[in-house]
């Protein structure tokens, strides 16, 4: 006679992994690479393929070294680098980028627990990490044919109007700045995907641009230029809606996104650096487990009014 | 308000199929044990010669139930038998003589009043059928008619594979009235609501047509959103209205009662056959020819497969009921029971547990828990023994519907930790009782 296998329900389960979840997210962030390399050149696929390379070689070799079970298959190590060489210039020295891809994996997310326990998001921190020690390298932008340009929000922040980049540039992305921030169409086109797929909810997005949609409007400010320039789109759709660092309620959801559009706007019309969408996310990534606390749904025990 | 749910595959391959007597197995198992509350106890003995009917078991104390013999044969043992999990049960097995003579007791009730119907569902045997198994009688046994606004007919059936819910309302559909009339008549009930998931478009057609001149029957096409048929979330659905935590649904006024339940009702007043035999659904990725089977209750599972073809590949799991709720059994000699509506055979590729990796904190099990629950905090707090987080945190509400673990991207299992946190919730709950006490 057969032997029996005896489990709890539920004996179906959806299709769905964590890493057809993040093999969606590598896709969605497609476009944008290779917008990135027609604006800013082959070094910009070196540059994505040195961060990728080390976060994944990094998190196999953290899991070897502590014997934990190798996690390289779930893809978050993948998407984690995409990020990272998204938030970098593409001049950046290669030693540099692997330095920021080793951190990211071992001191934000596998010191922490691995994937789904890190309070911030790796690839931020890690970039503002690299602002702090490598702040030369971090803030030059060059073009391939060797110029160079300060980016959009750097030139307003100085009051060098005249020297923008037409709003078809911006929306293009052929304007200085990191190598996978710039282009706005190819980020919505993975952010579209991204909904599409249900892999994030419209509600960060849409509350992060929104506020500083708004915010922008309220101070007088130029609201297209806001939200093209700078990281806005790679961190609303992106970075902001990382599972193990945001908020999984709706509330929370939105709550955070306001949040990060108000940091943002602060750091950009009064701080003194020219961007702060870096800043704002992993500002409220710290107050993450405060907003989920006071955002969690009421249990269904009845008794009251519906 | 909306509540949560999720989409599951419904699989009703055997909806269009008419239910088929099965061959009589050479012997049965019965169980004294086919509900909620304590086994019946045994009222025959080794070498006793049964008929189709004969009452083998009386009810234990209030919350029981009779179980009748559904073959005429001998009664060869009195057994205990392994339902799997740890739990004995008694139960009298008869060898068939094959001829299945009526017991001579058998009569249509005489139901005059009320207090006849409450005797006559009781001595049916009756028990939910949909799969909870509380003695029906129970159920429709109260002082206070004035609470009661509404029953609602559970025909939701929004488990993945069984039709034996959708057969009762095609095929019987004569003994449903019969089983509506008579809570009207003796009960004065004025409002039936029939909950049905819109995947089953011929029933609802069947029902509207039917009931069309009843005002009293309405009947409510729900989306087919798991778990349409829990009963929170139906009384909720079909009358909005909030049955409170550790409360049943008569304190919002309702009364929840499985179609095929009711329609069994209709049925025994009209026959007087108490509950001997199960309209149940064969189906599953190793069975060879799926199908809706009649079978006596007591018929070991081994032959309801043989019934159906066999199996067409090796058998990995076995399940009664569906695949979100049901029980996976531990040997193919276990019996068809009562509340059983559905027996399930897997193979290896649809029955193997999936592989868990770590929670990444997707939200998806919070996002579609019905009673708004948060899995992923529950696990937390379990894994700590937080008894105090997990008494804010309800645990104790779930009813293991199975949509935060189906949903769930790392494939963690959130019932089964759900079911541990209760144990934990309870051990508190008595800690904290008795230091109450001691002060």
């Amino acid at each position: 006679m057969n032997k029996l296998i005896s489990s709890i329900s539920p004996h179906f389960n959806s299709t769905i992994t964590t890493a057809k979840i993040m093999l969606d997210v590598v896709i969605a962030l497609i476009p944008a690479a290779i917008a990135s390399v027609i604006i800013f050149g082959f070094r910009a696929l070196l540059v994505i393929g040195v961060c990728v390379a080390v976060c994944i070689f990094s998190e196999w070799g953290f899991e070897k070294i502590c014997k934990k079970q190798n996690t390289i298959t779930d893809l978050s190590a993948v998407v984690t680098g995409m990020l990272l060489a998204f938030n970098l210039p593409v001049s950046i020295p290669l030693w540099q980028a692997a330095f920021g891809s080793l951190a990211a994996i071992v001191v934000v997310k596998q010191l922490f627990g691995g994937i789904g326990q890190n309070f911030a998001n790796p690839a931020i921190t890690a970039r503002i990490i690299m602002m702090t020690a490598f702040s030369g390298s971090m803030t030059s932008w060059v073009f391939p044919d060797a110029s160079s340009s300060a980016t959009p929000l750097a030139l307003i922040s100085k009051g060098q109007t005249g020297d923008l980049p037409s709003y078809l540039n911006m929306f293009l992305g052929v304007r200085g700045g990191c190598l996978g921030e710039t282009c706005t169409l190819a980020l919505l086109i993975g952010g579209a995907y991204l909904l599409i797929k249900r892999v994030i909810s419209w509600h960060t997005p849409a509350a992060f641009i929104g506020t500083v949609a708004v915010m922008s409007f309220i101070c007088g400010k130029d609201v297209l230029y806001q939200l093209m320039a700078g990281g806005l789109m790679l961190g609303a759709f992106f970075m902001a809606t990382d599972y193990s660092s945001t908020p999984a309620t709706k509330w929370g959801k939105i709550i955070f996104g306001v949040g990060c559009g108000l940091i943002t706007v602060l750091i950009r019309f009064w701080g003194n650096f020219p961007e702060g969408v870096s800043f704002s996310i992993l500002l409220m990534n710290i107050l993450t487990p405060y907003i989920e606390r006071l955002t969690r749904a009421k249990p269904l025990v009845g008794g009251g009014k519906v | 308000m909306r509540l949560h749910g999720t989409k599951v595959p419904h699989k009703k391959n055997t909806a269009g199929m008419k239910p088929v007597e099965i061959e009589l197995p050479k012997q049965v198992v019965i169980p004294m044990a086919m509900h909620i509350g304590k086994p019946a106890s045994p009222v025959v003995k080794r070498g006793d010669l049964v008929k189709v009917g004969t009452l083998i078991g009386e009810p234990d104390g209030y919350v029981s139930a009779p179980v009748h013999s559904s073959v005429s044969g001998k009664v060869v043992k009195i057994d205990e038998i392994s339902m799997g999990m740890g739990v004995k049960v008694p139960a009298v097995v008869v060898e068939t003589d094959g001829l299945q003579e009526l017991s001579g007791d058998i009569a249509p009730p005489v139901v005059n009043d009320y207090e006849d119907l409450i005797e006559a569902v009781k001595n049916s045997g009756v028990v939910g059928l949909g799969g909870a198994g509380f003695p029906t009688f129970i159920k429709l046994k109260f002082k206070d008619f004035e609470k009661l606004d509404a029953v609602v007919i559970n025909a939701a059936e929004c488990e993945p594979y069984i039709t034996s819910d959708t057969r009762t309302m095609l095929d019987n559909i004569d003994y449903l009235n019969k089983g509506i009339t008579a809570l009207k008549k003796h009960m004065g009930i004025k409002r039936f609501i029939i909950g049905i998931e819109n995947n089953k478009p011929k029933c609802i057609k069947k029902l509207r047509e039917f009931f069309s001149e009843d005002s009293s029957v309405e009947i409510d096409a729900l989306p087919a959103i798991y778990p349409q048929g829990g009963e929170k979330v139906l009384v909720y659905n079909t009358m909005k209205r909030i049955i409170p935590k550790g409360g049943f649904p008569l304190d919002v006024g309702a009364v929840v009662i499985n179609v095929t339940t009711l329609a069994f009702i209709g049925e025994y007043l009209e026959t007087g056959i108490p509950l001997i035999k199960k309209c149940i659904t064969v189906d599953g990725s190793a069975v060879k020819e799926p199908k809706n089977v009649i079978a006596p209750i007591g018929t070991p599972l081994s032959h309801v497969f043989e019934c159906a073809g066999g199996f067409k590949s090796e058998v990995y799991k076995v399940l009664y009921g569906g695949p979100m709720m049901g029980i996976a059994v531990p040997s193919l000699e276990l019996p068809v029971l009562k509340m059983t509506n559905a027996v399930i055979a897997m193979d290896k590729k649809e029955g193997a547990p999936p592989v868990t990796t770590q929670c990444i904190n997707c939200g998806n099990c919070l996002n579609h828990c019905p009673l708004k629950l948060d899995p992923r905090a529950i696990e937390r707090a379990y894994k700590q023994s937080r008894g105090e987080d997990l008494e804010k945190l309800c645990v104790d509400l779930c009813m293991e519907c199975g949509c935060c673990a189906y949903v769930c991207p790392a494939k963690r299992p959130l019932v089964q930790t759900n079911k541990l946190a209760k144990s934990v919730l309870r051990n508190y709950i008595n800690k904290k009782k008795e230091e109450g006490k001691n002060e």
